[in-house]
C-alpha cells in the first residue's frame, strides 16, 4: 500500500473517531433526558401522562423505524440549515445524531424499566417525590445497565458513521466506498473493515468493562 | 392511650380487566401508640394492601384511614410525603439501594427531609450502631446475608426518626434463627425508642413471639382482633383457629370421636393434669399432639387429645380440666 494510502486511512481513522464520538455526545444529551421521559410518563410509571408519552412514543418509534440510510438524504435540508453543508465529517454529525437519538432514548427507558418497583415503592414510603425517585434512586440504580447500553450505541453510531460515507461524509466508510469499491483495490477495502472491526471491539470491551466496574451488585 | 391509626370501614377493590376484586371488606381497626401490632392472614388475604393503606401507599376505595385523628385521605401529596416521613417501612425484599453503599442506603431517608451531609453522616452510623452493622458502612448490599440487608434497612427505616415502622412480611425471606435476631431487635428498638410496630406477616411464630395484640386477616375481612395471649388461648373465629391450632394432628381412631385442644400457662405447667384426670376421675384421653411455646414472654403449652365418644364421659373430662384453670376449646 501506497504511502498516500496510508494517509488516507489515517485520516479516515481521525474522522471516523470524530464523528463516532461527537454522534455519541449530542444523541446521549438528547436521547438521555428523552429516554428518562418517556419512561417516567409510560403507564403506570410515577409521572404518568398517556399524551406526552404517547406523541413521544410515536416521534421516537417513526424515527427508529426509518431506515438509516434513507434518513442520512431524508434529512439532507436539515443539516445544510444546521452545519452550512451537508458533505463532510461535521455534516454527517448531524444524521448520525438524529438517527441515534431514538436508539439511545428507548434504551435508556429500557434500563430504567429494569429498576424493581420495590425499590420505588421504599422510595415513596420515604416520602421522595416522583421526581426525586427518577434523578436518586432509579437513574443511579439503571446506571450499570445504562452504561453497558452506551457501549451497544456507541459501536452502533461507528458503524452507521461508516453508511454515511455514502453521501458525501468522511471516514473510514467513505473511503471503502472510494477506494474498494469504485476503484477494486481490494487491500483497501479489507484495512478499512479489519480497522472498523478492532475500533468496534475496542469500543464495546471498554465498555463492557467500565459496566462491569460500576456495577456494585 | 392515643390511637396512632384508626380505620374505619375500610374496603378496597381492586379492578382488573373490569373485574372487580376486592381485597379488603369492611375493616375497622385502631392501632395504639408504643404497642407492637401483628397482622396475619393467609397469603392473599389482603394483609399487604391493609399495612399499604396506612402510609396511602394504597388508596382506599371506601372507608378512611386517620392517621394521628387526620384523615390520610384528605393530604394533598406535599404534605403527604410529610407525613411519610414519620411513618418508616421495611420489606420482605429488604428494597436496598444495590448501586449505593451501607452507609449512603441508610442516609437516604434524611438526604429526602435535606438534612445537612455531615450531620446525615453520624446520624446514618448511630443507625448502624443500633442495628450492629457499623463495621459494614462501606459494603454493598450484594456483599451482605439476608439478615444483614433487613438490619441495614431497619438502619434505614430509624434514620428519620419515625413515629411508626410498618413491617412487610420482613422476615419471611430468613431462616428462622435469623428471624429471631430480627424480632429481638424490632423488640428493642420498640422498647428504646417507643416507636409503634406494625407487622405484616403470615407465621404465627412471628407474632407470638414479639406481637402485644393482633388482628387476623381472612379473605379481605376482619375475623378476630385481640391480645395475641388471649387469641393464643382461646381463638374464636376458624381462621385465627386454623392459625394457632398444632398442624397435622394424628387422624382421630373412632371416626364420632371428640378432639379438643387444652391450653394452659406457665402457672398449671408443673400439675400432671392427665395423670390426674385417670386418678381422680378414672377417665382416660388419647393424645394426638402436645408442644408448648412462648407467647408474649410468656411459656404456653397446648395438648391436642381425643375424647371418648359418650357425651357423658366427654362432658366429665371438660369439666375436670376446665375446673383446673386450663382452657378447652373443641377442634
Amino acid at each position: 500500500m501506497s504511502e498516500y494510502l496510508i494517509g488516507v486511512i489515517e485520516k479516515g481513522v481521525w474522522e471516523t473517531l470524530q464523528m463516532t464520538f461527537f454522534s455519541s455526545l449530542f444523541s446521549y444529551l438528547i436521547g438521555l433526558p428523552l429516554g428518562v421521559i418517556l419512561y417516567a410518563t409510560s403507564k403506570g410509571r410515577l409521572l404518568e401522562n398517556r399524551p406526552v408519552g404517547f406523541v413521544l412514543g410515536t416521534v421516537v418509534n417513526i424515527m427508529r423505524s426509518l431506515p438509516f440510510l434513507i434518513l442520512l438524504v431524508l434529512i439532507i435540508p436539515f443539516t445544510r440549515l444546521v452545519v452550512g453543508t451537508s458533505i463532510g465529517t461535521t455534516a454527517s454529525i448531524v444524521p448520525l445524531t438524529v438517527g441515534a437519538i431514538p436508539i439511545v432514548a428507548r434504551m435508556v427507558e429500557a434500563s430504567l424499566c429494569e429498576v424493581g418497583p420495590g425499590i420505588i415503592e421504599a422510595a415513596q414510603s420515604m416520602g421522595a417525590s416522583p421526581l426525586y425517585i427518577i434523578i436518586h434512586f432509579i437513574i443511579p440504580e439503571a446506571t450499570p445497565s445504562m452504561l453497558h447500553g452506551a457501549a451497544i450505541n456507541i459501536a452502533t453510531i461507528l458503524g452507521y458513521s461508516a453508511m454515511a460515507g455514502v453521501i458525501g461524509g468522511g471516514g473510514l466508510g467513505a473511503i471503502a466506498l472510494q477506494y474498494g469499491y469504485y476503484r477494486y483495490q481490494a487491500n483497501v477495502l479489507w484495512t478499512t473493515v479489519i480497522l472498523l472491526v478492532i475500533m468496534v471491539m475496542v469500543i464495546q470491551e471498554l465498555g463492557m468493562l467500565l459496566a462491569k466496574k460500576k456495577r456494585k451488585n | 392511650m392515643t390511637k396512632v391509626f384508626e380505620l374505619e370501614n375500610v374496603y378496597k377493590t381492586y379492578r382488573n380487566e373490569g373485574v372487580d376484586f376486592p381485597a379488603l371488606k369492611d375493616v375497622s381497626l385502631s392501632i395504639e401508640e408504643g404497642e407492637i401490632f401483628g397482622i396475619i392472614g393467609m397469603s392473599g388475604a389482603g394483609k399487604s394492601t391493609l399495612v399499604r393503606t396506612l402510609n396511602r401507599l394504597e388508596e382506599v376505595s371506601e372507608g378512611t384511614v386517620k392517621y394521628y385523628g387526620q384523615d390520610l385521605k384528605a393530604l394533598k401529596a406535599g404534605k403527604l410525603r410529610e407525613v411519610r416521613h414519620s411513618i418508616s417501612m421495611i420489606f420482605q425484599g429488604f428494597n436496598l439501594l444495590g448501586q449505593r453503599t451501607v452507609l449512603e442506603n441508610v442516609e437516604q431517608p434524611l438526604r429526602i427531609t435535606r438534612v445537612p451531609r455531615k450531620e446525615r453522616r453520624a446520624k446514618a452510623r448511630e443507625m448502624l450502631k443500633v442495628v450492629g452493622l457499623e463495621d459494614k458502612e462501606d459494603s454493598y448490599p450484594a456483599r451482605l446475608s439476608g439478615g444483614q440487608k433487613q438490619r441495614v434497612a431497619i438502619a434505614r427505616a430509624l434514620a428519620g426518626d419515625p413515629k411508626v415502622l410498618l413491617c412487610d412480611e420482613a422476615t419471611s425471606a430468613l431462616d428462622p434463627k435469623i428471624t429471631g435476631e430480627i424480632l429481638d431487635l424490632l423488640k428493642k428498638i420498640n422498647d428504646d425508642r417507643k416507636i409503634t410496630i406494625v407487622i405484616i406477616t403470615h407465621e404465627m411464630s412471628v407474632i407470638e413471639k414479639i406481637c402485644d395484640r393482633v388482628a387476623i386477616i381472612d379473605e379481605g375481612r376482619l375475623a378476630e382482633i385481640g391480645e395475641v395471649k388471649e387469641v393464643f388461648r382461646n381463638p374464636k373465629s376458624e381462621a385465627a383457629r386454623k392459625l394457632v391450632f398444632p398442624a397435622n394432628p394424628f387422624d382421630v381412631s373412632e371416626p364420632d370421636g371428640k378432639v379438643v385442644r387444652i391450653v394452659f400457662d406457665g402457672t398449671s405447667a408443673n400439675v400432671p393434669f392427665i395423670a390426674n384426670l385417670v386418678e381422680k376421675t378414672g377417665r382416660k384421653v388419647n393424645i394426638l399432639s402436645a408442644n408448648t411455646k412462648s407467647v408474649g414472654g410468656i411459656g404456653y403449652g397446648q395438648m391436642v387429645v381425643e375424647l371418648p365418644r359418650e357425651k357423658e364421659e366427654q362432658d366429665i373430662i371438660i369439666d375436670f380440666f376446665r375446673s383446673g384453670g386450663l382452657t378447652v376449646t373443641e377442634v
